[in-house]
């Protein structure tokens, strides 16, 4: 398991972009979900 | 005018569309969640160790469908942008204002995930490349429509004033695709071609066609949402 995340000693650059990437989405959506709740559609 | 084209103008009456956006948007996000899964497992557990770059090469799977998106979303956004200022269609100027948020995002991912994969293997997190730069006037292009957007208050002549600027920065587009050919850049050629037989193993081409399928369905989602705002808010 720690193999898989240390990424052949790549761990930082694999993990910095895939959890960045999922953060930002993840911000996306949830301010389109609260615009769409204030705007009660 | 004929049936057809009574047809073909239903769904340009923003009431008209707005259930529609709803359902299609529900789909897509449904399916943005499969391929995404999907994706995931077969770019992290399914696909073999790259024999020159290792384990950083697995940056791929969300560094190119993001750099795809941010282009094509960008000539969809212009698309729309080009037909509200043919027809003076309201519902054309929606989809665009909807679609730049999210092209910023992926031209921002793109970039991010671009620097995080040229320090382990170039050595450096940026270079003026030709195809670095190209993708940072993207970026500096979505701004620049939102600010505009932003920035007039009569929103008739937001939406002309952004539009023509979308439309002018289209040219940007065939400059970041081309720009690896054009120029002797440090970024690599293309990944995936019509013309020829893929370069890289299967599994590590499905892996990243199934990551575009997911970022396709989320931007389709995410802004036929967001399109949704813009219907209610507009009123």
């Amino acid at each position: 398991m720690s193999e898989f995340f240390n990424m052949g000693g790549y761990g930082l650059y694999v993990w910095g972009s895939y959890g960045v990437t999922f953060a930002l989405l993840a911000l996306e959506v949830f301010m389109v979900m609260k615009r769409k709740r204030e705007t009660k559609t | 005018m004929t049936t057809d084209s009574i047809k073909w103008f239903w769904y340009s009456s923003p009431q008209t569309f707005f259930p529609l956006a709803g359902r299609i948007a529900r789909v897509s996000a449904v399916l943005a969640i499969l391929f995404g899964i999907a994706g995931l497992y077969t770019g992290l557990f399914v696909a073999p160790t790259d024999a020159t770059q290792g384990e950083a090469y697995r940056i791929i799977y969300i560094h190119v469908p993001a750099a795809w998106m941010s282009m094509f979303l960008y000539v969809v956004m212009a698309f729309w942008a080009a037909i509200g200022l043919a027809f003076n269609t309201r519902l054309s100027f929606l989809m665009a204002r909807a679609l730049a948020p999210t092209g910023a995002l992926f031209t921002f991912i793109a970039l991010w995930t671009g620097s995080f994969w040229g320090k382990p293997t170039w050595g450096t997190w940026w270079v003026w490349d030709a195809r670095l730069t190209s993708e940072l006037i993207l970026l500096f292009l979505y701004f620049g429509y939102m600010a505009l957007q932003a920035a007039i208050d009569d929103r008739r002549r937001a939406d002309r004033a952004g539009a023509v600027l979308a439309i002018v920065g289209v040219v940007n587009v065939p400059i970041i695709y081309y720009s690896v050919k054009w120029w002797n850049t440090l970024h690599q050629g293309a990944s995936v071609s019509f013309s020829k037989a893929p370069s890289m193993a299967a599994t590590m081409l499905t892996g990243m066609l199934l990551m575009a399928l997911c970022f396709w369905a989320y931007s389709i989602a995410v802004a036929l949402t967001r399109v949704r705002c813009e219907i209610a808010e507009a009123g």
